[in-house]
């Protein structure tokens, strides 16, 4: 017998009786003030927040906080202006280790948590939003969901990803006496941009 | 660290000599379950999550063996490699048969309790394999060579000025360096090489989806994404009953994980791996140790419901003020003690007795197991199985004797308080351990039975 | 009404002021109360130890002497949560489960079911309630601070009636006193810890005294307040809703 069969036998013989699921459609969020709400629950969790009313706004931020030396990413098409550099797909992700900036598009943030729902093909490499020192995060004002439920819900049909991500703020530890302390192993800043 | 065969209440009282680092220790973890309070009192729906959640493990334990051929089926189609293991052993064998097979000595981990339960990195420090824990946490008390004294935050036990000791001699820092700034900023620099360099990775998993075949592993530090993304291969280990059903149920799990654990809406990073990247091999091994005989055993088995967020621990009045290496086990704290004599009754016996049966464990619990309860059905089962010492079988043997005759009681209850008036030097002595930091009551000069007798018919 | 005056055997032996108070205080509230003498203990302090199996005796005991009262009634959560979830019967499991629902901690026999609205009690001293866990958690006593509830308090709703009494506010509102029975000695270190880190709570507000429904959490407490050689008394919230004032 495998380890397999041998698992699966025992977990068979001695589970208990058939309980069903709950029913969780009742759980949901309040839709009210999202945007407010979001930003807000960012911040306090470490990131930052800009409203914005189109990419140009942004790419005036990016030049106002940048040096011209610092390596830029970004795989927004309408942010190619804030880099010199075009992104090179590669298998290994190891000479973007000098990365300043990256500034990526997310699919939808969650007011609740401050979270941007992100999925591999907005990364370029699935490891370009960690191994950035500062990464940035471009959603529009529509899509911020309400909570947790809402974003299940939302990305119930896009289940074709290979890996996604909720990112809320910065890489962050407290594990030195619970000092909170930003820039950890990832990156060092978050910011997101709100576009209208 | 070796904690040989010493009991909890021995290690307990050790830790106690230093009753200023036990204020601290006991002030720290209270702090973080008041942030817990602050943020669970945000959510009016608090408590139908918990009941929610509670309700989904269950089902998930009633029909495990089914969601765990969904997810093996899932997983592969997903491009992944499952691997089964029964028990510590074979899990450590696969894991050190899957970095062989790379030409690779090293590896990169981020944290995995299930790995510290099956003694992973002692496995393969004896095999040649360097392992190095890239949560900060870990990386502190793998420095320190000792296990993590609480499952979320590894290293809560250590004062700054020890981690800058430690990070003096290991890592190069200044001496007398302990700003938790600088030192993470050290550390920051220390793992990115090793990220960097490191062909194998290995993470926990927090949540397994039946329905997609993918695993959901949370960090706030983004340790788990650095090691797995820039690695060849991804193994990533994972107890059998961390399965969800579906993945709309992430959002109630989700929800109450964190905010449970340090009081945050959620991790930083809640990262859902599907499949491998391209060029990338992505192993799953699904562990048993023991689980599958936890799950036939009816009063025990709610503990397979446990997410792992630590909030029993942080509320536990005696962890608080024992500290997490007084329980000998992986996982300390309240849930520990009901997981550990599963494992094994007769190293683990005194666990269950750890605990005033307070009940604040039972009510922090976000999938609402009944751990005082199981604490309390623990005690009878390990007394019946033989494991209790046989000076408390005796005291017990005498006060039940004592208490089924009222007659027996009657005189005795007069004994003791005359004994206790006349000469309190006889009871309050060293030998009595209650004398050592209280004092004993003022025997009164008559029981309220004689009272009454006297006074009402 | 019949009333079963159920006295844990340790208030007997040692508090017998809390025992004597809750009779007066029943009856003055219009119960007729009777005080089985032949009963000794719940046999929690076996049952708390792992030894379950041994509390045949106790259980028996208890039904024959508590058999036929209308309610049972005891001056402790502790004794009284114990006989609710564990009183059996081997040969006459009905008669086990009828006496485990008519079994009543004090406090909640007075809100629930006496309805008591206002006691002629006085009390002009500042006192620190403790929570006992098994109570609270246990029999539900008070609103819990893990829980996103409404708060509420059946022995805070009763101290509030009585007159001149000061309340005070705690760091932890519901942290254990470390007693836990067998506990208190096999793991004297983290109790008595636990027990001086309550007392500390009290004392850093003010309190003159410390009372609750169980004499057991104050006797911990007394015992650690008596070797500090502090002047603060413990007190069973009996005899402050009977006013009397020692």
């Amino acid at each position: 017998m495998t380890s397999r069969e041998k698992i699966l036998a025992a977990v068979k013989q001695n589970q208990p009786e058939p309980m069903e699921l709950p029913d969780i459609a009742f759980l949901k969020g309040d839709p009210e003030g999202v945007i407010e709400k979001y930003s807000t629950t960012l911040t306090n969790v470490g990131g930052k927040v800009y409203r914005v009313a189109g990419y140009e706004e942004i790419a005036k931020i990016v030049k106002e906080i940048y040096k011209p030396e610092d390596r830029i990413l970004t795989l927004v098409p309408e942010l190619a202006g804030i880099t010199n550099e075009a992104f090179q797909p590669s298998l290994t992700a190891h000479h973007w280790e000098n990365v300043e900036l990256a500034v990526i598009r997310g699919h939808f943030g969650v007011a609740e948590n401050g979270a941007v729902w992100v999925t591999e093909e907005l990364m370029g490499h699935r490891a370009l939003p960690f191994i950035t020192q500062y990464l940035a995060i471009v959603i529009k004002a529509e899509d911020i969901v309400p909570t947790m439920h809402e974003a299940y819900i939302r990305t119930a049909d896009k289940t074709s990803y290979g890996y996604g991500v909720f990112i809320a703020g910065p890489s962050k530890t407290a594990d030195i006496e619970q000092s909170l302390v930003i820039g950890a192993h990832g990156p060092r800043g978050m910011t997101v941009f709100i576009l209208d | 660290m070796n904690t040989g065969e010493k009991e909890h209440a021995e290690l307990a009282d050790v830790f106690n000599k230093d009753e200023a680092r036990v204020d601290w220790h006991d002030e720290t973890l209270w702090w973080i379950r008041a942030k817990r309070d602050r943020s669970v009192h945000q959510l009016p729906e608090w408590e139908d999550l918990r009941e929610t959640a509670s309700k989904i493990k269950f089902n998930v334990l009633s029909n495990l063996s089914g969601y765990l051929e969904q997810f093996e089926a899932q997983a592969k189609a997903n491009g992944v490699t499952v691997h089964w293991a029964a028990d510590a052993k074979e899990h450590n064998e696969i894991v050190h048969r899957l970095i062989s097979e790379q030409g690779v000595t090293q590896m990169v981990k981020s944290k995995s309790m299930l790995t510290e339960e099956c003694h992973l990195n002692e496995y393969l420090a004896e095999h040649g394999i360097e392992v190095i824990d890239s949560d900060l946490g870990e990386r502190i008390v793998q420095l320190a060579k000792e296990p993590p004294s609480h499952i979320v935050l590894p290293c809560i036990h250590k004062k700054k000025e020890e981690i800058g000791d430690l990070f003096h001699k290991y890592l190069g820092t200044p001496s007398n360096m302990s700003d938790p700034q600088f030192l993470t900023e050290t550390a920051r620099q220390h793992l990115r090489e090793t990220f960097l360099t490191r062909k194998v990775a290995l993470t926990g998993v927090n949540f397994a989806v039946a329905e997609t075949g993918e695993f959901v592993v949370c960090t706030n530090e983004g340790n788990a994404d650095m090691g797995a993304h820039l690695a060849n291969i991804h193994i990533a280990c994972m107890g059998i009953e961390k399965l969800i059903p579906q993945r709309k149920h992430l959002g109630v799990f989700l929800r109450l994980l964190t905010r449970s654990a340090t009081g945050q809406p959620i991790t930083t990073y809640s990262s859902h791996f599907k499949k491998p990247r391209e060029g990338q091999q992505m192993h799953i091994v699904l562990v048993d140790n023991g689980r599958s005989v936890q799950l036939g055993r009816e009063d025990f088995r709610n503990s397979l419901k446990c997410i792992r967020c630590g909030a029993c621990m942080n509320t536990c009045p005696v962890y608080r003020r024992s500290g997490g290496h007084s329980y000998h086990n992986a996982v300390a704290g309240p849930i520990g003690s009901i997981l550990a004599p599963n494992l094994d009754m007769r190293q683990y016996a005194d666990l269950p007795f750890a605990s005033t049966l307070c009940g604040s464990c039972s009510n922090v619990c976000p999938v609402k197991i009944d751990i005082h309860d199981q604490l309390y059905k623990w005690r009878q089962v390990l007394v019946k199985e033989g494991y209790a010492p046989t000076v408390k079988k005796i005291g017990m043997q005498v006060m039940t004797t004592t208490l089924n005759s009222p007659g027996i009681y009657r005189t005795a209850g007069k004994l003791g308080r005359i004994v206790m008036r006349l000469a309190p030097f006889a009871v309050n002595n060293g030998l009595n351990p209650w004398y050592k930091h209280r004092d004993m009551p003022t025997p009164p000069k008559e029981s309220f039975g004689e009272w009454y007798k006297k006074n009402r018919k | 009404m019949r009333v079963g005056l159920f006295i844990p055997c340790y208030v007997d032996q040692f508090y017998p002021n809390a025992a004597i108070a809750t009779l007066q205080l029943l009856e003055k509230l219009g119960c007729e109360v009777v005080y089985p003498q032949n009963q000794t203990c719940c046999g929690q302090p076996m049952a708390n130890s792992g030894f379950e199996h041994l509390t045949h005796g106790c259980n028996e005991l208890f039904i024959k002497n508590f058999d036929g009262f209308d309610y049972i009634v005891a001056p402790s959560g502790s004794c009284v949560l114990h006989v609710r979830e564990h009183l059996h019967d081997e040969h006459d499991e009905a008669k086990a489960v009828d006496i485990r629902h008519k079994v009543y901690e004090l406090t909640t026999f007075l809100t629930d079911i006496l309805k008591v609205e206002s006691l002629p009690a006085r009390f002009p001293h500042k006192v620190g309630m403790h929570q006992s866990c098994h109570g609270q958690r246990g029999l539900k006593l008070s609103s819990m601070s893990e829980l996103v509830a409404p708060a509420f308090s059946k022995p805070g709703s009763l101290l509030a009636m009585v007159k001149d009494i000061e309340l005070i506010e705690l760091n932890r509102v519901d942290e254990c006193c470390g007693f836990g029975g067998t506990f208190c000695v096999a793991e004297e270190a983290v109790s008595s810890k636990m027990g001086k880190d309550r007392v500390a709570d009290h004392l850093q507000h003010g309190a003159e005294y410390i009372t609750g429904v169980d004499m057991s959490c104050l006797m911990h407490m007394e015992g650690i307040l008596k070797r500090q050689g502090s002047n603060v008394k413990v007190m069973h919230i009996a005899e402050i809703l009977n006013g009397v004032e020692n």
